[in-house]
């Protein structure tokens, strides 16, 4: 058998996360609305109703385009894509075909093995999204809910080179879109969609042959899945002297199967042209600067500072950067904290990443904020708690909104560090044992430590066991 | 003079003096249009009696009960000392293009024929806040496609006031129809390539193509968005004046309407002409079309009745005190219809999309199962043969490898129609005219059937009008004589861009000084009494 390469790329469509539809006032999300309840004149095409253009869209699009280091066009354009179909009311769609919001960019993945891999994008548009169209008892039904949300087409060049890499893309990007606030960019709910444009080549050859289209991959394990599937259909045919046609394949997620949706033997004519309803969208550079200025630093970016700046490992760091609000506390914490930003890593990645995943929220959500997360830190370090306190603190924090020196003292679980209050329970647990003080006084040493665990318990574990270590040592020793 | 004689403006100014009740003027319409209307136009209307050949037919649905409610609410406005608004107890039609709340909107069409928008045009809603009575929706070329209103799938079509065996013009027949038979005193029109002032100047009426933008396209069923207007229709200059003054302004639902403000029209009005430069142009003086067999490009004089009214009114008008510029070059003139051609109908067949059978409107009976036979039948059924031309035209005009030879190309020769414009209103420039005096047709009105079925000549009848759609630039339309046959003669001004002010100001001081002129006692025949009523 030869050695094939998988040439992939990907069309996605995001949903932004306007407050309202493209062209018109209804709200943008409609999910689990009842069907047709969120349409106007407007987005459901009845004559003479006219677009008017939501600039948040604009403005979200741009900063998208920014954020894929595409350039923001300061001149863009609306057309019209004429074709038929129930669920498009007016006929056409609404889109940008030739001058679109943004030109050229790419995203840059960062894989598994830790290399770079840079894919780039190919168009970038805004547009409006159609209805949803199902038959039930035999009846097609049109849903318009969705008509008129304003997305962005994204569609990569041809730079994938399989399932996981595909899979990669859809993550990384799916991270940029919430880390920057244009979308939610949920699959589940549709915020992503993709399409993936699958063929076969030799390696080491340039051609693009036939490709095929996979269409309803909404969810990343699909997106491997499927291709992967279909690579390894498009091989096992031309190995048996097969030819690859320009299919559409459906993708079934309950089955993991591939099925034909429809041969695609000529280019729909889709009779472009531009929309004389809509003006021309205009940025001015002042509007594209204040765009550009306000993207935050992007998370590879960001990682990749966590690394030098605080020292933390690569896997710490893509760990906290997973997600912005989180990275945001992150550095919040350490600013608040005087030891290293080491410590704060790990309580992060262990015990409040299990309470986020324990509350369902994100970390801009808590109401244990940075600088409290810092103070219990710091509280454990000076030994004014111990370790279990401290961790019993996050919740006590979270759950009463107290700051955490108020919660010790209230409910004195500050160990007890006082040196004559601690002698004289030591004493006490020492007179109480004297076999075990006279096997330590002859040479086993090893008990200290069973001493250590009786001051404990007789202080109800609020003895500092630094300090109770020196005194026992201090009167054994006598 | 009887009440439906009344100008807009004088109803207006006697309902709010006390001395006129608004229902007594709706009530004086609806006699009127029981006199002289007949049928209205109905899907499927057939042949008609001698008697109905003679009646106008300006509507197709009357709207008796709302136009009875609105001029209660005037009325008791009135009654309550409260502002009823400047078109106070008007009766207005119109044109069944444009969607009005509790109204059947049918754009003259089998596809609208059951279609009830659920919300009103901006440009009748702001008539309806002046005060205006909404008297019916009158008919047209089906969705505004054609010159002489008998492409209407709602038959019978107008017939022209002046001489029912003629076409009253096209798209906006109706409208003008209906004005002129003093049915109503204002009527709502759209205006794309001259479907308000070629009807208008066949019934003897005034008519005014706003500037693109100047008026709200919102709640108009579109057919070339970038060409369509809606504008006045009236038998005289101040009632157009006063129409577009309740209509005109910014839009926030119409993203291409403009944020310019509004001028006071009717203090326009009171100013003189004097040194005003009014151009005449050699290019407006023959049509130019292509032999339908060698596809040689031919020239035809305008007719000579019609040449010699502008000629005359120019006079009158330089008597008035305007200074007449003659040579004026408007050399693209000629590339207008050719233009027209492939805009209008790239944009109508995309707009026409919509128009499926899925959501509202016409759908094929009995069901089908298969979709594209849904589409296929519905629209089959539903739209008329010069629709279907159109689109069809349309679609062979952008279809992918001819965009660019003919819609991008379209786009280049407006461009330059444009220019000549500009060139001619630069006030810098050599000729710095206030505006451009052209005949509006080439010939009055033409008898039923005698142009109908021929669509291409059908679209020439529009080369006097259709620049300055092109251009996006005002032009007004105004009654100047009769022809031989009795029938009227309109002379048309085109002014720069949102200067409305200007030539509703010219056309006003031509009114004035051709006052007496004989051919102004003149009166439409169904106005005669020749009609039996």
């Amino acid at each position: 058998m030869k050695d094939y390469e998988v040439v992939i790329g990907l069309e996605t469509h995001i949903q932004l996360n306007t407050n309202t539809k493209i062209f018109c006032s209804c709200k943008a999300d409609s999910w689990e609305d009842e069907a047709n309840t969120n349409i106007c004149p407007v987005c459901s095409g009845l004559p003479g109703t006219l677009p008017v253009l939501n600039e948040e869209a604009v403005r979200k699009g741009a900063l998208l385009a920014a954020a894929m280091h595409a350039e923001v066009n300061p001149l863009s354009r609306f057309d019209r894509k004429n074709y038929f179909y129930p669920d498009l009311p007016k006929g056409y769609q609404i889109t940008q075909f030739d001058e679109p919001i943004g030109k050229g960019g790419y995203l840059d993945l960062k894989m598994a093995d830790g290399t770079k891999k840079r894919v780039r994008i190919h168009k970038l548009h805004l547009e409006e999204d159609a209805g949803k169209t199902k038959i039930e008892h035999g009846t097609r039904l049109v849903d318009f809910n969705r008509c008129g949300v304003p997305l962005i087409e994204m569609v990569t060049e041809p730079d994938l080179r399989s399932g996981e890499e595909a899979a990669q893309y859809l993550i990384q990007l799916r991270q940029l879109l919430r880390w920057i606030g244009v979308s939610e960019a949920d699959m589940e709910r549709g915020h992503l969609r993709c399409d993936a444009n699958v063929s076969i080549r030799e390696r080491g050859s340039q051609v693009l042959n036939t490709k095929t289209e996979i269409k309803n991959v909404n969810s990343i394990d699909s997106v491997r899945q499927a291709i992967d599937e279909e690579a390894k259909r498009q091989i096992e045919l031309v190995e048996s002297g097969g030819k690859v046609e320009s299919y559409t394949l459906d993708w079934d997620a309950d089955r993991n199967k591939l099925s034909l949706m429809r041969s695609k033997e000529t280019e729909a004519d889709y009779r472009y042209f531009r929309d004389p309803d809509l003006l021309p969208v205009k940025l001015s550079q002042e509007e594209i600067d204040e765009i550009i200025a306000s993207l935050p630093e992007l998370p590879l970016d960001r990682q990749a500072r966590f690394v030098a700046e605080y020292g933390l490992s690569e896997y710490d760091a893509d760990i906290l950067t997973n997600e912005r609000s989180l990275s945001d506390y992150y550095e919040a914490a350490v600013s608040a904290y005087a030891g290293e930003p080491k410590a704060v890593a790990n309580w992060m990645m262990n015990d409040l990443s299990r309470m986020l995943n324990d509350l369902g929220k994100t970390a801009d959500q808590l109401v244990l904020g940075p600088k409290a997360l810092a103070e219990i830190i710091q509280m454990v370090d000076d030994g004014k708690i111990n370790a279990a306190t401290g961790k019993s603190l996050l919740k006590k924090v979270e759950e009463s909104g107290s700051r955490p020196a108020e919660i010790v003292e209230k409910e004195g679980l500050g160990l007890i560090a006082d040196s004559d209050a601690l002698r004289a329970q030591i004493e006490a647990v020492l007179a109480g044992a004297p076999d075990e003080v006279a096997s330590f006084k002859a040479g086993k040493e090893s008990l200290l430590g069973w001493f250590v665990g009786q001051v404990m318990r007789s202080s109800g574990g609020k003895a500092d066991p630094k300090r109770t270590r020196e005194i026992l040592l201090e009167l054994l020793k006598k | 003079m009887s009440l439906t004689s009344l100008s807009a403006f004088e109803v207006a100014r006697k309902v709010k003096a006390g001395e006129l009740k608004a229902v007594e003027v709706a009530e004086a319409a609806l006699a009127q249009i029981q006199a002289v209307d007949g049928l209205s136009g109905s899907l499927d209307g057939g042949a008609v009696s001698a008697d109905e050949e003679k009646k106008v037919h300006a509507f197709i649905q009357l709207t008796e009960k709302m136009a009875l409610e609105q001029a209660e609410k005037v009325d008791q406005a009135i009654a309550r000392g409260e502002d009823a608004g400047i078109l106070a107890g008007v009766p207005v039609s119109i044109k069944d293009i444009f969607c009005v709340e509790g109204t059947t909107t049918t754009a003259a069409s089998r596809i609208l024929s059951n279609f009830e928008p659920p919300y009103t045009a901006t440009a009748v809603q702001r008539l309806i806040d002046q005060g205006a009575l909404i008297l019916g929706k009158v008919n047209l070329d089906e969705f505004t496609f054609g010159s002489s209103n008998e492409s209407s799938a709602y038959q019978p079509a107008s017939n022209n006031p002046w001489n029912t065996e003629h076409v009253p013009g096209g798209s906006s027949g109706g409208s003008a129809a209906s004005v002129a038979a003093e049915e109503v005193a204002l009527s709502l029109g759209t205006d794309t390539g001259g479907s308000i002032r070629q009807p208008a100047a066949f019934c003897g009426v005034v008519g005014l193509k706003p500037t693109y933008g100047r008026v709200s396209r919102l709640g108009l069923i579109a057919f070339s968005s970038s060409l369509d207007c809606p504008g006045p229709i009236s038998r005289d200059v101040r009632d157009s004046a006063l129409m577009l003054q309740a209509m005109a302004g910014v839009d926030p639902k119409d993203s291409t309407s403009s944020t310019r403000p509004v001028d006071d029209y009717l203090a326009a009005l009171g100013q003189d002409v004097k040194g005003l430069r009014i151009g005449l142009s050699p290019d407006y003086d023959a049509v130019y079309y292509p032999d339908f067999e060698t596809g040689e490009v031919r020239k035809e004089a305008i007719q000579k009745e019609v040449h010699d009214t502008l000629y005359r009114s120019a006079e009158l008008l330089a008597k008035a005190g305007a200074e007449i510029v003659e040579n004026v070059p408007m050399p693209n003139t000629a590339y207008g219809i050719p233009a027209y051609f492939v805009i209008s109908r790239v944009e109508a067949a995309s707009n026409l999309h919509r128009f499926d059978g899925v959501k509202y409107g016409y759908r094929t009976e009995p069901a089908v199962s298969n979709l594209s036979e849904l589409y296929r039948l519905t629209r089959a059924e539903g739209f008329g043969p010069q629709v279907k031309l159109r689109i069809l035209m349309g679609m062979y005009l952008s279809a992918a490898g001819h965009d660019a030879d003919y819609y991008t190309h379209a786009q280049k020769v407006r461009a330059l129609i444009r220019q000549n414009f500009v060139r001619a209103f630069d006030p810098d420039g050599g000729h710095r005219l206030d505006a451009l005096l052209t005949p509006t047709t080439a010939t009055t009105s033409f008898k039923r059937k005698a142009v109908f079925g021929d669509s291409l000549l059908m679209q020439y009848s529009d080369q006097m009008t259709v620049s300055s759609n092109h251009a996006g630039v005002p032009a007004l339309t105004i009654p100047a004589g009769l022809d031989e046959a009795g029938l009227p003669i309109g002379i048309q001004l085109i002014g720069s861009d949102f200067r409305e002010d200007q030539i509703l100001r010219i056309g006003y001081a031509f009114e004035q000084v051709s006052r007496d002129e004989a051919w102004r006692e003149a009166r439409p025949q169904v106005l005669a009494g020749e009609v039996k009523a």
